[in-house]
């Protein structure tokens, strides 16, 4: 008896289960036969544990039957392989992690489990989330549900794909640079990157410790609200989560926006944008216009500098982080090895991809005695000027409207040869990551060859309350994405 | 493994940068990575025709105080708990190859 639970949101699902009409069991049940049917071509997944999802399942319908209230209880979410989730694998998309068991979970993960979510399955990356295709998986590669020979976007690529596809209902990812907007506008599905220290990081594997966050991707931005909200506010596990109150975000679900004011940076129209995600962004921007807004032109000036600056402070907070995989505590350990040293050298040789090879190599360059000032000092410095510029901007506005990629989802292996040419992609999104301000990812339209088109919108500094009230403004207007379910 | 110190700022010696990274790479691997090295730092270079004196480096998006906390012990993981991803353990210990003669 198929129910087609599987596309609904967080928020419907939640209502069928409080109203009756279905269990978490048969939704779990629901999402384990598409899965199975489904991601033989997506490969969204990395690892379902059908068990241990319906064992949530039944002592979630348990604790319905008795009265138990968890904004989540039952609803099914996939999460990303780079999340600890107590007691099940977490590779982070590496054979360096293969055979790893995470002995605890993530506090993003717990927040959500005390309030009854299920635990339904890892979903697929970029290894170590260093990748904006999903193809650096040591796994498998993950195809986009709108056209199997495209990429999902990554590094959250499993994720997006997931929701996207009917095969989960919400899932967390993580974003360093765009890594949970890329992939949600890749695959036409909601994305927030929370400010950062918005979300405690405890629990989240390492990339680039100044920049990463947690963040939901969702099939509408009430959805993200609501996982925000359960998520969000200060961790004593985590000294960078910060104290700053939680607003109710429900409040901001509101349909017009009267008196709010919308900044277009005039330097995020560049060159070799694709026609099709130009228009469909223009066309947004009417949107909103229509709906109240007030449309104003900013400059954010040193763009250009965004992508040199983010791959020199990543990849040097990268190499440091990964420093800890060495064959000693966890993870692969090399046969072979005379001494520590050597086993350290070939644990990591071949334990670690390609791409997280190159950006170890580059941060350790750019961090080592000699070229220390030239490069990560001075990327530090034009990080001061890339954050001056937002805060020039939100002075005279309450969000940024921007494409969230120059194009829509890359074919498979169109990039691979080419690092620059991938990490250039990658300019509209990694500012926001250096500045440590909020942006949200929603479809705004699909291009001519049928693949979606993201809409970027950029808050400042713990004010989530001002894109989620866009976003929903704009997508009450939009009406109801298509889901490739 | 002897790999001496470059000073060349313009190009890349990936051998050092390994071997500075624990990571032991074949040949054909220093090649790739040689190029396509010296393609990205050519092009992230950009950031040196901005005048950066007397701007203050950011190394944190939100510049947080020294964050404290009460010093008082708390439970952490338990020793097996800590000790069951290991690849070679032995009694409550990390296994590891002879250091020292």
């Amino acid at each position: 008896m198929p129910l087609n639970l599987n596309n609904m949101t967080v928020r419907e699902a939640l209502a069928m289960m409080q109203s009756r009409q279905c269990t978490s069991e048969e939704l779990v049940c629901d999402l384990l036969d598409v899965i199975k049917e489904r991601d033989k071509e997506i490969c969204a997944y990395l690892g379902v544990d059908g068990e241990y999802a319906l064992a949530q399942a039944r002592a979630a319908d348990l604790s319905r039957s008795k009265g138990g209230e968890g904004r989540l209880l039952g609803v099914p979410i996939a999460i990303k392989d780079v999340l600890n989730v107590k007691d099940q694998p977490c590779t982070c998309a590496s054979k360096i992690l293969q055979g790893y068991v995470s002995p605890y979970d993530a506090t993003a993960v717990a927040r959500l489990r005390a309030e009854g979510a299920v635990f339904l399955g890892r979903t697929n990356m970029d290894e170590f989330a260093m990748g904006s295709t999903t193809e650096n998986s040591a796994y498998k590669v993950t195809h986009n549900p709108w056209n199997h020979d495209h990429v999902p976007g990554g590094s959250s690529g499993g994720s997006a794909a997931a929701v996207a596809a009917g095969e989960a209902i919400a899932a967390l990812g993580s974003d360093t640079g765009g890594s949970i907007r890329q992939p949600a506008a890749f695959c036409g599905c909601v994305g927030l990157k929370p400010s950062y220290g918005r979300v405690s990081r405890w629990g989240l594997t390492a990339y680039a410790s100044s920049l990463d966050q947690i963040g939901p991707l969702t099939k509408d931005v009430a959805d993200a609200a609501l996982l925000l909200q359960i998520m969000a506010g200060r961790d004593e596990l985590d000294s960078s989560s910060v104290d700053e109150p939680v607003p109710d975000y429900d409040a901001y679900l509101k349909k017009d926006l009267k008196g709010f004011r919308i900044g277009l940076p005039r330097e995020y129209s560049t060159k070799g944008m694709d026609a099709d995600v130009e228009k469909a962004v223009r066309n947004a921007v009417e949107q909103c216009r229509g709906l109240g807004a007030e449309i104003v032109d900013i400059s954010l000036p040193h763009t250009e500098y965004a992508i040199s600056t983010y791959y020199i402070i990543a990849t040097a907070e990268a190499s440091a982080n990964l420093a800890r995989f060495d064959g000693v505590r966890y993870g692969l350990r090399a046969d072979g090895a005379e001494d520590p040293i050597d086993m350290y050298g070939k644990s990591r040789a071949q334990g670690f991809g390609p791409e997280v090879k190159r950006r170890i190599i580059l941060g350790t360059y750019v961090l080592s005695s000699g070229f220390y000032d030239a490069y990560y000092l001075s990327a530090q410095k034009v990080r001061t000027l890339i954050r001056g510029d937002f805060e020039k901007a939100f002075k005279t506005c309450d969000a940024l409207i921007t494409p969230v990629s120059p194009t829509p989802a890359y074919r498979l292996g169109e990039k691979t040869g080419d690092p620059l040419q991938m990490y250039l992609g990658d300019i509209f999104t990694v500012t926001a990551n250096l500045a440590g301000i909020c942006g949200l990812s929603i479809p705004c339209g699909l291009t001519k060859t049928n693949l979606p088109i993201g809409l970027q919108i950029l808050g400042p500094a713990f004010k989530e309350e001002n894109i989620i009230r866009a976003g929903y403004a704009f997508e009450s207007e939009r009406g109801r994405f298509p889901m490739k379910g | 493994m002897s790999a001496s110190k470059p000073t060349d700022i313009d190009k890349i010696d990936v051998t050092y940068v390994a071997h500075l990274a624990r990571l032991n790479l074949a040949p054909d691997e220093i090649e790739t990575y040689q190029k396509q090295l010296d393609e990205i730092l050519g092009y992230v270079r950009k950031i040196s025709e901005l005048d950066l004196r007397n701007i203050e480096p950011t190394s944190h998006a939100k510049l947080l105080q020294n964050v404290l906390r009460d010093d008082v012990v708390k439970p952490g993981l338990d020793r097996e708990t800590a000790l069951k991803n290991a690849p070679l353990q032995s009694g409550d210990q990390f296994m590891v190859p002879k250091i020292v003669e």
